[in-house]
């Protein structure tokens, strides 16, 4: 494999983790704002608790790639930073107030509590539709690089339907991620109530995708044959039948099932995705090889990984063993 | 506002910001560390106490870090494109290895945090020492790519590391953190006692916030020392540029104070210590010190900023020197702090990170008009996006906003008494 091909690899791998970890996590904002009903303190209640200890890590895996993207693939980073300036911005506001609302709620006074809650949810809402615009921007073609400059050819890229239809399919899929981990974490009505709104969303991700198909294959016919191709398609069948191996163990309440399913099915969607854009970083004019730094800094990338791992693996796993997969104690810490 | 100055002043003002919440991430692990062990040691409760007030401290600040950290990672690129277009191969391994200390930072934290019951005391201790060590990780790190920005040796993955500004910088720059955490902290319980709270508990986290600040405090000149006489060797320019030294000459004075009049070459109202300058930058009372007038004029930083910058820093550096000494003379004397000595340390909180944010304009001004010294000019790696004073301004209401109301709640939690009961982090 060239290496450009393989820090790709790992980058595509650290947004998956970001979407199915820190996906989660916008999910669980997304709940915070549409909590409802008598059981709505509790609902936020178990959504904070979930999110808690494991959100700042999560988080890291977005800064993990953007800072993958800069080292081995500086001239796409440029690229994207230019042409997409003002998304870029607006997401950083939706990360920056997301995060700082999200603990200083659980440090305020009532009143305040509940305005730095709304911030909360607000900024949980925007932030993933516009990661996913951002993503469909990179795909949507209008984005050109000619000579090292960026040029937009119509109207901005990450307003593309295409790109519109991507921000609505994120924000659905985070909202599908968290209620089923919520309803993993909850028991009795609670956990009703979050395999309801899993439900809710999951029938939103699979309209969205009919949606979105057609749309694909309009207008941006690159990434539509991208995803039938023998090297995609395969991903995207497995991540299809996880979608609905998903549902339907959620209609016989088989939670684990349905957790294990839904981390896989988007998984191989944002892989197919990436598979079907190769070669391209952003479509048509970068592409992985063009976009890449020189050969020893890949490399350099490329060696480290095995060492970071050694130390974030076992770290991760000991972090969700403690939380989430171990017992829970007594009295509350 | 041309893009230029705007982007300028948006990556100021994002650094600036975020350096006050890393500084805190590197400094108040340490603290919670040291009172938590004493907590094991000793077993005396209002140590643990202060391990977990000042974990809570930590929980809002590390937060704001983070998302203020991401986004400066971001603005790299959106700021200054073409600078990362060529820098990114280089730094970008730096960047790449503080990931994973971010990633252990993030994750001990988490235990830390909401660990207290679910871990041993002994592992929770050992989760602390993870988040202090891989905060000073992170640090180190970071600055290795600022260190090749002020003199770059080449473009591969190993560069940054083999920068020579890096040993000095990191040391100064790690300690300043220290610094600057432990002074700011020590004003806190200064104030409670001020207030007439003279407890076991703000006696301790007053004597273990002031340990940790002067132990840095004291070493802060000598690294300081060996900052300048490399920026001597390596970035004269800055270097005449911080001490105001116009003219290049033999046995050249320190210029203490002052304002630099760059149309006559002269600083007015300044104190002049011979000879002083030769022996602090070169070793030797008698040697060469180039100046401004040997410097192309188009690659002269600000003198006025950069000197008074200097001060600023050099000057808070030795009060706190002398603060720490007074709080550790009067307690060997066996004395409880008298009332002006609190009150000096309450007045004297903020000039760690006055020192500290003053440091830093003296090294990226310093390094003016150059993004990477020699290499490429700051004017050469900006965005072509015309709206960046929009977003300078939106960005500066923001940060202003959430330092705002952060403050609040740090107040609220630092005049609440030391709860054990109500424990959410
Ligand atoms: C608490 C903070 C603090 C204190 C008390 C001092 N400094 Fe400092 N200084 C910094 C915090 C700082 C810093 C963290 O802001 C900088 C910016 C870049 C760096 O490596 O450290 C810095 C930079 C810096 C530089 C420029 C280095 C470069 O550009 O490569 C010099 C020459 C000094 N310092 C010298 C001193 C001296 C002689 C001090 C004597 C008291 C001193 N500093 C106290
Ligand atoms: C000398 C300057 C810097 C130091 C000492 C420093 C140190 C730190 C520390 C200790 C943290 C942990 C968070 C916290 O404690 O609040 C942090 C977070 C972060 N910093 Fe900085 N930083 C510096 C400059 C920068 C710069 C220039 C960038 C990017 C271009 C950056 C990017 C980040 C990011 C992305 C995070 C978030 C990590 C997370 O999600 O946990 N930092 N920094
Ligand atoms: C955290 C402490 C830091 C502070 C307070 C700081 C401060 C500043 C200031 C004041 C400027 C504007 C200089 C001018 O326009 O006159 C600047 C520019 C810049 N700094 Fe730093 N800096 C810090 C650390 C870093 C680090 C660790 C990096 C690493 C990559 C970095 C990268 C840059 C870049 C890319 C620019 C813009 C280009 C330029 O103006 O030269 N800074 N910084």
């Amino acid at each position: 494999m060239r290496p450009e091909t393989a820090v790709a690899g790992v980058t595509l791998a650290a947004l998956v983790a970001y979407a199915v970890l820190a996906g989660a996590d916008f999910g669980g904002g997304v709940w915070d704002a549409l909590a409802r009903g008598p059981r709505r303190q509790a609902q936020r209640e178990a959504i904070a608790r979930a999110m808690g200890p494991v959100w700042e890590a999560n988080h890291v895996w977005l800064v993990f790639v953007i800072v993958l993207l800069f080292t081995a693939f500086p001239a796409a980073f440029a690229a994207l930073s230019v042409a997409l300036f003002l998304p870029f911005h607006l997401v950083l506001l939706g990360i920056i107030l997301r995060g700082a609302a999200f603990v200083f709620r659980a440090h305020s006074p009532r009143g305040a509590a509940l305005r730095w809650g709304a911030v909360f949810g607000a900024a949980s809402v925007f932030t993933p539709v516009l990661l996913g615009m951002c993503l469909g921007a990179v795909s949507a073609g209008t984005l050109r690089v000619i000579g090292g400059a960026v040029r937009i050819e119509g109207p901005a890229p990450w307003l593309a339907p295409v790109s519109l239809a991507m921000g609505a399919f994120a924000l659905a899929v985070c909202a599908y991620l968290a209620a089923v981990y919520l309803a993993n974490e909850t028991a009795g009505a609670l956990r009703e109530d979050f395999r309801a709104r899993a439900l809710a969303a999951g029938t939103a991700v699979v309209a969205l995708s009919v949606l979105l198909l057609p749309l694909l294959r309009a207008q941006a016919p690159h990434l539509w044959e991208g995803l039938l191709r023998p090297r995609a398609a395969p991903v995207v069948a497995v991540g299809v039948a996880a979608a609905l191996l998903s549902g339907w163990a959620l209609l016989r309440r088989r939670f684990r099932l349905a957790r294990a399913a839904t981390v896989v099915q988007t998984a191989c969607l944002l892989a197919g995705w990436g598979i079907a854009q190769h070669p391209y970083l952003v479509y048509p004019d970068l592409t992985l090889a063009g976009a890449a730094a020189p050969a020893a800094t890949l490399r350099f990338l490329l060696w480290s990984l095995p060492f970071g791992m050694a130390v974030l693996l076992p770290s991760l796993w000991y972090l969700f063993r403690v939380f989430k997969w171990g017992p829970a104690p007594g009295g509350e810490g | 506002m041309d893009t230029l100055t705007a982007a300028r002043a948006q990556m100021e003002v994002s650094l600036a910001f975020h350096m006050v919440f890393a500084a805190l991430g590197i400094g108040m692990p340490l603290l919670m560390v040291l009172a938590e062990g004493l907590w094991l040691r000793t077993g005396r409760a209002h140590y643990r106490a202060l391990a977990r007030k000042w974990a809570k401290a930590t929980a809002l600040t590390f937060a704001v870090g983070a998302v203020s950290g991401t986004a400066l990672s971001f603005e790299l690129g959106l700021l200054w494109p073409r600078f990362m277009a060529l820098a990114g191969p280089a730094i970008g391994p730096a960047f790449a290895l503080e990931g994973y200390a971010f990633f252990v930072e993030a994750i001990f934290l988490g235990l830390y945090l909401y660990g207290w019951e679910r871990l041993s005391p002994r592992a929770h201790w050992w989760a602390g020492v993870a988040v202090a060590a891989s905060g000073m990780a992170s640090g180190v790190l970071v600055v290795a790519a600022n260190a090749w920005m002020q003199g770059p040796a080449g473009m591969d993955p190993l560069a940054a590391f083999r920068s020579p500004a890096w040993p000095q910088m990191a040391l100064h720059s790690t300690l300043s953190c220290y610094v600057a955490t432990g002074f700011a902290a020590a004003g806190v319980y200064a104030a409670g006692m001020l207030r007439g709270r003279r407890d076991a508990y703000h006696r301790s986290a007053l004597t273990l916030a002031l340990a940790v600040g002067t132990v840095a405090a004291v070493l802060q000149p000598v690294s300081g020392d060996l900052s300048a006489r490399h920026v001597a060797r390596h970035q004269p320019a800055k270097l005449a540029a911080m001490e105001a030294h116009f003219r290049t000459e033999r046995g050249a004075a320190l210029v203490i104070g002052g304002i630099p009049d760059v149309e006559a070459g002269t600083v007015r109202g300044a104190l002049r210590v011979p000879k002083l300058l030769s022996l602090l930058a070169h070793g030797d009372p008698d040697a060469e010190v180039t100046g401004l007038e040997d410097i192309p004029a188009d690659e002269r930083p600000n003198v006025v900023i950069a000197h008074f910058a200097f001060q600023v820093m050099v000057g808070s550096g030795l009060a706190l020197v002398a603060l720490g000494a007074w709080f550790w003379l009067a307690r060997r004397r066996g004395r409880e702090p008298g009332r002006w000595l609190l009150r000096a340390l309450l007045a004297g909180s903020p000039l760690g990170f006055l020192a500290l944010q003053a440091g830093w304009i003296v090294t990226e001004v310093g390094r003016q008009p150059w993004v990477v010294r020699g290499v490429m000019r700051t004017r050469d790696g900006v965005t072509p996006v015309a709206e960046v004073p929009a977003t300078l301004i939106g960005f500066s209401l923001l940060y202003l906003a959430l330092g705002t109301a952060l403050a609040l709640l740090l107040r609220r939690l630092a005049t609440g008494a030391p709860e054990e009961a109500a424990d959410a982090p």
